[in-house]
């Protein structure tokens, strides 16, 4: 009746999963209760849950990357703390089994539901806007797509207290991963997981080309764009070309786990070199997906504080281009020493190498963009010159494993754990927060908190190097990744001081968390009136902060880069306003379709991981039928009367009158 | 004065920085035994070097331009609309390209000069005839077939020095990695696959040698050392081997071996079944009963194996890891 | 506070009332993003596709190819499919006609079209399964049978939008919600016929030559 399920998958024995479960049952029921208590459920419904509103979208997805990183990081403490512990015979306090979970589910977590939702979050807030447009070209589809990421978390966060989750790396490798060797329950909930929230990606890679290229506003040609829709279009592309892949090939072991055929089998004709060339077809541009974004936030941010001009802006969209069509003839580099062969090896080096040219070109563009600029060294500024240094170095490391023979002692070793934390943390995280910290004022009106911003920038950058420069030197011993324990114990001084660097970032996401805490107490100090609070040069500026749900009262219409900055200058370097009349403004309607949906797919995918077929068809059957109800719901879109523009309008242009002209400048030294 | 801050603060990163790079320069990549971990020594250190030609610039200009063109300085030239220069882009495309050409090339060469399917000329006077073993990943340990001696052993490998040693490389389950870190170059260990690594040692010592590639839950322990001596030294050691009472026979004895066991120790086999490496490869493909065999492991992958209570000793051999060389089978 | 929504109470206006300021050619902005969503599902075919190819040699001491295609029976097949497409075709000229009956029509004759063909392909499967030859006996097994199955699924999918679009047509008629949704189905409709083709000619006609 319940399948494999039983009350024997809650692992009631181990103390650390019964503990978080216990806080996160808690919190949530405390969470449940205010909410129930304040009588916020038709607030959260209407306002947040059925919207398609891409801003209040690109704030969810957020939200959610910033709870999903602290489980993410918690897991990275574990892993470092057992490190610390487990050397020359010491076990340590987490056996194998436990052990083998945490760093699986810290890749996983950490590329799938922090990294990209936080990519896919700064793109849903801001893409739009930059381009003058009013929404997605397919705002339901955009709502589905948040909601199917959703279902993703919920099944990974699931498989914590019911049952396990996979033990096999976070491309959980076949024939690891295949039954014979892994035939619990683990593998399939990263399997539902991982294949859900992907065709949630998949849409959003759809949704957000079809946007760009199709919605942008009146006289903004692709080379008027600004660098960070020209990022998130390159990454879309790669996300439309790639995702499939990984949708296709999750499907292939899911057939070998649940119908028994042989794709990547040890035996009867099964290929287990063909799933590691699938995973990394789509794996490489996987990590071009979360990096390209983030180039683009640096961008923006250092044009904007440096109040230049973006260096080189066709050189960077020829780069990036260049990177994108790169990011695809290069995956064999994953996997040198699987033994392809001296030419294929080579082949695949040099292209990997090539890719550093068009990289270091915009390291060099956002340096001149710097030079002979007025460089206000705010925390994104902090971040961006962190990203600078921290991603060269891992740039470089990642040339040196490029080159196949030096691949052949660096394969798996903890140098490449290194390299990848070096650009990701580096490349990702550093741009992420600085997206963060610039965007934030656009999402809700006032600024974060410049004390507490810089705090954490510190952290993470000194937390960064500790943990991670011990790697590189330990791999040239011979420490390899994945290990619970080691037999040397050499190794154990720099093991705890990587532990150290672990703690020291764990006090820049303590930061971060004080600076959301002061900043929304004192929100009304740092309150962005004008919309424009760092004096900025893109479209998403003209609008007030948070935008209004129409985002613009009329849309603008541009005829040069950094168009907004062109405005304000023939406008005595103020922001223009909109002026009467206005026209009925056509909005899509909230849909409560996509949610929906979405839970139909969590329980499906719940059921298919306990093999309750069942549960599993009712779940196939409520997303059809859901489906069809959008389908055949006529009452998607209406129209704002131009009555309630004006109306919003007004009270803009009265609050600005209110508070008065604030420089911009000295609004940002109050804070600091 | 905030120059004299930075400067403050940055100091001892570099010099902590220079202290953590110099402690690697006895270890097992910086300091190879073999001709193959050499060659690799220095394309490594030549990669490295190369890049600091766009790497040191960068960081210096990063800091410099930061400070030199911060808001406060009212000395420094603002040039807002200047946002392109031939010269820059030309210098900043020519300059990588030219350091990725190089490397391109010595990325061709050393591709094929260093590939591990290539045999080993050994030179000189010193240069001794070649000799194979086959090694096999199995859950979680490694057996290592001595096909020219007819011995096996778990866990412990043995060869003369200046030998160029052809290492044949399979799994008996899941994907695996078989890497001497003094010596050179891993490849991959694949059910079903032969694949080969050519390697060779200059200088006696014991080289700790494992798995780099995750295979569950005893993958931590699959280490073993390699004893690298004389040709006496190995004639003797092939000689104790020769001594144990154990045998490893395909397929009997061969599956009872393969069967899941953590933290294993050493163990000898005075006699294998001829053509066990081949076997092994054989039984993945069609008409092997590997299905069969597999299922007869199928409890000990399923969720319970490993499962952290401290009363459930690992695997099957409640002794601890024995002393190198010694003669104890595991039963 | 300007992020409100406003209640969803507003009465749902006709595509008729033209406020054009902003209005976006929505049909077109479908058609492409159906355009794009046809290449990420080429995608997925394309990993499919060189899966087979490199498992094709996996048969396991089962059967190889030769030994079970029938092509006259994948030759009726291929050609229930093609003219399903011509079909189709016809139900678009009515379209731009405005003959909403003819629409109809030929959406249905398509509709019997493919679902013969589904059921040919329902066929073969279970006849190979009942031999013993199913998708679990060998790689290769596996590879043809998803990489056809997965055809087969697109086309069952085609059939059950057919029939939504037959239900819309009677209930809505011909408007600017029908319309391009027809033509979206035509794109797919097209392209699992392409698909169809590579399959015959790359599964099919090589694996018996």
């Amino acid at each position: 009746m319940f399948g494999k399920l039983s009350l024997e998958a809650v692992p009631y024995d181990q103390p650390i999963i019964m503990v978080t479960v216990a806080a996160i049952v808690l919190g949530g029921l405390g969470m449940t209760g205010a909410i129930t208590y304040f009588k916020k459920w038709g607030y959260l419904w209407k306002e947040w849950i059925t919207s398609i509103d891409h801003k209040k979208l690109g704030i969810m997805y957020f939200i959610v990357a910033l709870v999903m990183l602290i489980r993410g990081f918690a897991d990275a403490l574990m892993m470092r703390s057992q490190l610390a512990m487990a050397s020359a015979g010491a076990e340590g306090f987490l056996p194998p089994s436990h052990y083998d979970q945490i760093f699986t589910a810290h890749g996983v977590i950490m590329i799938f539901f922090v990294a990209m939702p936080m990519v896919i979050g700064l793109m849903n807030l801001v893409v739009p806007l930059q381009i003058g447009a009013r929404d997605v070209a397919f705002p339901f589809l955009n709502n589905l797509s948040f909601w199917l990421f959703a279902a993703g978390v919920i099944l990974v966060n699931v498989s914590l207290f019911v049952g396990e989750f996979a033990k096999t790396g976070w491309l959980a490798y076949a024939p690891l991963s295949g039954l014979d060797y892994s035939p619990g329950v683990g593998v399939d909930y990263w399997i539902w997981a991982l294949q859900i929230s992907g065709i949630g990606t998949t849409m959003t890679g759809i949704n957000f080309f079809v946007t760009i290229i199709k919605m942008r506003t009146k006289g903004m040609t692709m080379f008027r764009l600004p660098i960070f829709t020209w990022t998130s279009l390159c990454a879309n592309v790669l996300i439309i070309a790639s995702f499939p892949i990984l949708t296709a090939t999750i499907a292939l072991l899911t057939l070998d786990r649940y119908l028994g055929m042989h794709f990547f089998t040890t035996d009867l004709g099964g290929n287990m070199m063909m799933y590691v060339n699938l995973i990394w077809a789509w794996g490489h541009p996987e990590v071009y997906i979360l990096i390209l974004p983030a180039f683009g936030v640096f961008s923006e941010v250092i044009a904007t504080f440096a109040k230049k001009r973006l260096f080189g802006y066709n050189t960077m969209v020829w780069a990036t281009v260049a990177i994108t069509i790169l990011s695809f003839v290069v995956w064999l580099h994953h996997f040198f020493t699987m033994g392809a062969g001296a030419n294929v090896n080579a082949f695949f080096g040099i292209m990997t190498m090539i890719i550093a040219i068009p990289t270091g070109v915009k390291i060099f563009n956002w340096l001149f963009t710097m030079y002979r600029g007025r460089l206000e060294i705010t925390s994104p500024v902090l971040w961006t010159l962190g990203f600078i240094i921290t991603f060269t170095i891992g740039g470089m490391t990642g040339v040196m494993l490029s080159v196949p023979a030096a691949n052949f002692v660096l394969h798996n070793s903890l140098f490449v754990i290194a390299h990848f934390h070096n650009v990701i943390i580096g490349g990702v995280v550093f741009g992420m927060m600085a997206g963060l910290t610039y965007w934030f004022p656009k999402a809700f009106g006032f600024t974060l908190n410049e004390k507490w911003g810089k705090r954490s920038f510190w952290c993470w950058i000194t937390g960064f190097y500790v943990a991670f420069m011990p790697l590189y030197v330990l791999s040239f011993f011979g420490a390899v990744r994945r290990m619970q324990s080691y037999n040397n114990p050499e190794w154990q001084p720099l093991m705890i001081v990587a532990w150290v660097g672990a703690l020291i970032i764990a006090a820049g996401i303590a930061c971060t968390l004080i600076q959301f805490y002061v900043s929304i107490r004192d929100r009304k100090q740092n309150e962005d009136v004008s919309g424009d609070p760092w004096d900025a040069r893109t479209l998403e500026w003209a609008t007030s902060s948070p935008a209004p749900f129409y985002n613009f009262a009329h849309l603008p219409e541009v005829s040069s880069v950094d168009g907004f900055w062109e405005a304000k200058k023939a406008n005595g370097g103020v922001p223009p306003i909109s002026e009467p009349p206005y026209q009925d403004i056509h909005m899509p309607k909230n849909t409560w379709e996509g949610p929906v949906i979405a839970l139909f797919a969590t329980i499906f995918g719940f059921a298919l991981v306990w093999h309750i077929w069942w549960l599993a068809i009712a779940g196939g059957i409520g997303m059809f039928a859901t489906f069809m109800a959008r389908i055949f719901n006529d009452d998607v879109d209406y129209y704002v009367p131009a009555a309630e523009v004006e109306r919003i309008e007004r009270e803009h242009r009265q609050r600005l009158k209110q508070k008065g002209d604030l420089a911009h400048s000295t609004r940002l030294e109050m804070q600091s | 004065m905030r120059r004299k801050k930075y400067l403050r603060v940055l100091s001892p990163l570099v010099l902590v920085s220079l202290a953590l790079l110099l402690t690697g320069c006895d270890s097992a990549l910086m300091d190879p035994k073999g001709q193959v971990g050499e060659e690799q020594r220095t394309l490594i250190l030549t990669a490295f070097g190369l890049m600091q030609i766009v790497v040191i610039p960068v960081i210096v200009m990063t800091i410099a331009f930061a400070w030199r063109y911060r808001r406060s300085n009212r000395n420094a030239t603002y040039s807002p609309d200047w946002h392109h220069s031939n010269k820059v882009e030309a210098v900043v495309w020519f300059v990588p390209c030219v350091i990725i050409a190089f490397l391109a090339v010595l990325t061709w060469y050393t591709s094929h000069s260093l590939d591990p399917h290539k045999p080993i000329q050994a030179e000189g006077d010193n240069a001794k005839d070649p000799i194979v073993i086959e090694a096999v990943s199995l859950d979680w340990k490694w057996l290592f077939i001595y096909p020219e001696q007819g011995i096996a052993t778990v866990n412990e490998l043995a060869f003369p020095e200046d030998t160029p040693v052809r290492f044949r490389v399979t799994s008996g389950s899941v994907m695996n990695s078989f890497f001497i870190p003094r010596l050179g170059s891993q490849i991959y260990a694949m059910a079903g696959m032969d694949n080969d690594v050519h390697l060779i040692a200059d200088e006696q010592g014991v080289y700790p040698g494992r798995s780099t590639n995750y295979s569950g839950a005893g993958f931590s322990d699959m280490t073993f050392d390699a004893h690298v001596g004389s040709q006496q030294d190995f004639e003797a050691w092939v000689s104790k081997v020769r001594e144990s009472s154990e045998s490893l026979t395909f397929p009997d004895e061969y599956y009872d071996l393969a069967a899941p066991t953590e933290v294993n120790e050493i163990q000898y086999f005075s006699e294998v079944s001829p053509a066990l490496y081949e076997s092994i490869i054989k039984s993945f493909h069609a008409g092997g009963d590997h299905e069969e065999r597999v299922a007869k492991y199928a409890d000990s992958y399923a969720d319970g194996f490993g499962h952290g209570h401290s009363d459930e000793s690992h695997g099957e051999s409640d002794e601890s890891h024995g002393e190198p060389m010694s003669a104890e089978a595991a039963e | 506070m300007a992020t409100d929504t406003l209640s969803n109470q507003g009465h749902a206006h006709g595509h008729d009332q033209d406020h054009h300021d902003d209005h976006h050619d929505t049909a077109g902005t479908k058609l492409f993003g159906f355009w794009v969503y046809l290449m990420s599902d080429l995608v997925i075919f394309g990993s499919l596709f060189a899966t087979f190819a490199v498992l094709l040699k996996g048969t396991a001491g089962g059967p190889t190819p030769g030994e079970i295609f029938e092509l006259p029976f994948v030759l009726v097949e291929t050609f229930l499919l093609l003219f399903s497409s011509f079909t189709y075709g016809m139900a678009v000229l009515a379209m731009n006609a405005n003959q909403t009956a003819k629409v109809s029509r030929w959406l249905w004759i398509t509709f019997v079209l493919g679902a013969s063909f589904v059921a040919m392909e329902v066929y073969e499967f279970q006849h190979l399964i009942h031999e013993g030859f199913g998708p679990d006996r060998s790689a290769f097994l596996s590879a043809f049978f998803t990489l056809v199955g997965t055809h087969g699924l697109h086309v069952t999918f085609g059939l059950i939008w057919i029939l939504v679009m037959l239900v819309q047509l009677k209930k809505k008629g011909l408007n600017d919600v029908t319309r391009p949704r027809i033509m979206c189905l035509s794109l797919f409709w097209h392209f699992l016929d392409i698909v169809w083709i590579c399959v015959f000619s790359f599964v099919y006609l090589m694996g018996v030559l």
